[in-house]
C-alpha cells in the first residue's frame, strides 16, 4: 500500500494551518511576514497561493517514478515504498539537478547557506512510517487536505466528482502526471487556472535518460571491438608498409 | 641569475584584472555561498558555470580523443604534429573543468561522493565517472612529454606498453561523456525549448564534440604558430579543415533531419529570442561549413582559422542555448548572469590559455616531430616487434 494526499481546493479556506503545522514539524520559524509568501522555498516547504477566489496549495507531488530520485548522481532521493520521496542531506553534493529534473519545480535550495542543503516536503515520512498523519493532513481544520491510502483517495476524489459534477473540474491532477504522483488535487476549473503545471509530461520521466543510459555497456563493449579492429586493421597496414621499406611518410614538415 | 620583471604588455594588463575580478568573485562565493556569487534561483538552479564552465569546457576539449582516435586507432600519422597540443588542451580542458565544478558544488567538499555514493540510473553518475576517469587517462597520455622532458625513458616504456588500451578507454570515455552531456536534458522535456529538445541530444552532443575538437585545433595551432613564431602545419590543418566540413555537414544535415522528424520547423516564424539564437547557432555553423569546401578559403591560414573561430563559437553557443536560454521559457524565469559568475567563467579561460602557454613554451609539446625523430628509432622497432608478436 502506499500513502498519499488529496488536495482539494473547493474545500481550502485558505486559512494556511498547513503551513503552520508544517513549519513547526520541520522546526522552521513561521511568522506574518514568511506566511504572506505565496511561494514554496527552502524556509517554507508547502505554500497556499491565492488565484482569484480560489485556493491552491504547493507541496512536492512525492512521484511515483521521481525524475529527482532517478538523476540523483549520490542517490541521496528515494522513494520510499510507503510512498514519500525522501532526501539524505549528508550525502547530497550540491549539484541541483534535482531542482533542473523536477518538472513540478518544487525543490528549493538553501542559496545563502555555506553548506546549502537541497529542501522539499517529504510527505512527513517519520509520521506516516509510525502510522500517525501528515502534519498538515492533521491540521486541516476543513478537510482540505485528506492523507490516506493512494487507492482510497482516488476512489473518494472520483466519487465527490461525480456526486458533484457541476461543482468540479471533472479530472484529478495527479493520476497520470509525470506517470502518477502521491498528491493528488481536485479543483473547480481547469488546473491550470489554479497555478499548476497542466504541460508535465503523462509518462514517467526516468525513462527519458534509462533510455539512453541502458546502452552504456553495449556502446562501451561493441566500441571497445570496433575500435581495436581498427587499430589492429591500420596499424598492421603500417607494419606491412614499414616491411616493404616504404618509410619516411611524411614525417619531415 | 637575476629576476627580471615581467614586461607589461596589454595582454597581461587583461590577464591581471581578470584575474582580480575572478579571485574577488572567488571571495564572494566562498563567504556568501551560491547565493551571493550567482543569479541563481530556485526555478534556475544552472547557469554558465555549468553551462559554460562545464558543458562547454568539456566540448572545446574534444580534441584530445578526436585527435588521438585520428593518429593513433586510425594510424593517420598525418595529424601527429598536433597530437601534442590536442592533449594538452583536453588535459588541462578537464582540470578547469574540475575547477568549474568546484565553485557550482553547493558542497564542492563532496565532489567524490558520485564514486562511492552509486546510482547507476543517474547521468550525472556517469558522467562523473567518465570525466574522473578521462581525467587520468589524459594524465597518462600527457605524461610522456613530461617525461620526454626529463629524459626519463624507462617510464616510458611502461606507458608505452599500455598506450593502444589506454587509448581505445579514452576514445570510449570520451563517446560516452561528450553524448551524457546532452542525455543531462533529456529529463527536462517540459522544459526546454522544442528547438533543442530531441531525444537524439546525445548524438548531437557528441558529433558537434567531434567537429569542435577539430576547430579548436586548428584554433591552437594558429595561435601558437604566432606565439612561438613557429611554422604553420598549413599542409595538415587544410586537411583537418576538410575533415571538419564533412562533420558540420552531418552535424547540420542530422538537425535538419531530426527537426523535420518533430515538425519543429514553424517555431520558426515565431519571433522570439529562442528563434533569434537558434539563427545565431546555425549561422556559426553553416557558415564555415559552406566556407571550408573551398580550397581557395582552407588554404589560406586567416580564412581557415576564422572558420575554425566561428564553428567553436557555434558549439559554445549550442551548449549555452541548451543549458540556460533554451530553459528559460520553460522554467518561467529569466536568468542573466552575475558579474561574479562571469568574472569567474572568464579567470578560468584565462587560466587557461596561461597555462596552455606556460607549458607549450617549456615543455616538447609542439616540437615532438624533432624528439621523435631524432630519438625514437630504437622505440619504433622495439614497437613493431611487439606487434608482430601480438598479431602472431
Amino acid at each position: 500500500m502506499s500513502r498519499a494526499i488529496l488536495y482539494d481546493s473547493t474545500l481550502c479556506i485558505g486559512c494556511k494551518a498547513c503551513e503552520t503545522a508544517c513549519a513547526s514539524r520541520w522546526g522552521l520559524p513561521y511568522d506574518d511576514k514568511i506566511a504572506a509568501e505565496e511561494r514554496i522555498s527552502a524556509h517554507k516547504l508547502t505554500a497556499i497561493e491565492t488565484h482569484g477566489d480560489k485556493f491552491s496549495r504547493r507541496l512536492c507531488m512525492n512521484c511515483a517514478q521521481p525524475a529527482c530520485a532517478s538523476v540523483c548522481p549520490v542517490g541521496a532521493i528515494r522513494k520510499t515504498t510507503l510512498g514519500p520521496v525522501v532526501y539524505d542531506a549528508a550525502k547530497c553534493m550540491g549539484c541541483r539537478y534535482c531542482m533542473q529534473a523536477c518538472p513540478f519545480q518544487v525543490p528549493s535550495y538553501e542559496w545563502s547557506s555555506r553548506l546549502p542543503r537541497m529542501r522539499k516536503c517529504d510527505m512527513c515520512y517519520e509520521r506516516q512510517s509510525h502510522g500517525q498523519l501528515t502534519a498538515c493532513a492533521e491540521a486541516c481544520p476543513v478537510g482540505a487536505t485528506r492523507n490516506g491510502d493512494r487507492d482510497d483517495l482516488v476512489r473518494e476524489a472520483q466519487k465527490r466528482i461525480a456526486d458533484n459534477p457541476s461543482g468540479y473540474y471533472p479530472k484529478i491532477y495527479g493520476i497520470s502526471e509525470a506517470g502518477g504522483t502521491s498528491v493528488l488535487y481536485l479543483s473547480a476549473v481547469p488546473f491550470e487556472q489554479i497555478g499548476l503545471r497542466t504541460n508535465v509530461p503523462q509518462a514517467a520521466l526516468p525513462e527519458t535518460t534509462w533510455r539512453v543510459l541502458e546502452l552504456v555497456p553495449d556502446i562501451v563493449s561493441t566500441g571497445t571491438v570496433l575500435l581495436g579492429g581498427i587499430w589492429w586493421i591500420t596499424n598492421r597496414r603500417a607494419e606491412v608498409a614499414k616491411a616493404e621499406g616504404k618509410t619516411g611518410k611524411g614525417r619531415h614538415k | 641569475m637575476k629576476v627580471k620583471l615581467p614586461k607589461i604588455t596589454v595582454w597581461r594588463v587583461i590577464f591581471a584584472i581578470l584575474m582580480a575580478a575572478g579571485l574577488y568573485a572567488t571571495w564572494l562565493r566562498i563567504f556568501y555561498g551560491l547565493g551571493g556569487s550567482t543569479n541563481l534561483s530556485d526555478k534556475f538552479p544552472w547557469g554558465i558555470w555549468i553551462a559554460f564552465d562545464v558543458m562547454c569546457g568539456v566540448a572545446l576539449a574534444a580534441g584530445g580523443f578526436t585527435l588521438v582516435a585520428m593518429v593513433h586507432i586510425f594510424n593517420i600519422e598525418k595529424y601527429k604534429p598536433v597530437l601534442r597540443p590536442a592533449i594538452l588542451t583536453a588535459f588541462l580542458g578537464y582540470l578547469l573543468v574540475v575547477v568549474g565544478l568546484i565553485y557550482d558544488l553547493g558542497r564542492p567538499d563532496r565532489l567524490w561522493h558520485p564514486l562511492v555514493m552509486w546510482n547507476p540510473h543517474s547521468v550525472m553518475f556517469e558522467v562523473a565517472w567518465c570525466v574522473t576517469l578521462y581525467t587520468t587517462v589524459l594524465s597518462l597520455e600527457f605524461l610522456p612529454i613530461v617525461l620526454e622532458k626529463f629524459g626519463l625513458h624507462k617510464p616510458m616504456e611502461w606507458i608505452h606498453k599500455i598506450s593502444v588500451p589506454l587509448m581505445i578507454l579514452g576514445v570510449l570515455l570520451s563517446t560516452l561523456h561528450q553524448s551524457s552531456l546532452g542525455t543531462l536534458f533529456l529529463i527536462v522535456p517540459s522544459k526546454l525549448y522544442p528547438l533543442w529538445y530531441t531525444p537524439i541530444l546525445p548524438l548531437l552532443f557528441y558529433v558537434s564534440a567531434i567537429a569542435v575538437g577539430l576547430a579548436m585545433t586548428i584554433f591552437e595551432s594558429w595561435h601558437s604558430s604566432r606565439a612561438f613564431g613557429r611554422a604553420l602545419e598549413l599542409e595538415l590543418l587544410t586537411s583537418m579543415g576538410r575533415v571538419l566540413a564533412v562533420i558540420l555537414s552531418v552535424y547540420l544535415w542530422i538537425r535538419f533531419l531530426d527537426m523535420s522528424h518533430r515538425h519543429v520547423f514553424d517555431l520558426l516564424k515565431q519571433n522570439r529570442i529562442e528563434t533569434w539564437l537558434f539563427g545565431l547557432e546555425i549561422a556559426l555553423l553553416a557558415t564555415p561549413m559552406a566556407l571550408l569546401y573551398q580550397s581557395r578559403i582552407r588554404r589560406r591560414p586567416g580564412a581557415l582559422y576564422a572558420c575554425a573561430v566561428m564553428a567553436v563559437f557555434g558549439v559554445i553557443t549550442n551548449r549555452l542555448n541548451v543549458g540556460t536560454t533554451g530553459l528559460e521559457a520553460g522554467s518561467g524565469v529569466h536568468y542573466i548572469p552575475k558579474w561574479s559568475e562571469v568574472a569567474v567563467t572568464l579567470m578560468i579561460i584565462a587560466l587557461g590559455f596561461a597555462i596552455f602557454r606556460f607549458v607549450a613554451g617549456r615543455f616538447p609539446v609542439f616540437e615532438a616531430q624533432e624528439h621523435e625523430v631524432a630519438g625514437s628509432h630504437q622505440q619504433e622497432v622495439e614497437q613493431a616487434e611487439e606487434v608482430r608478436i601480438v598479431v602472431g
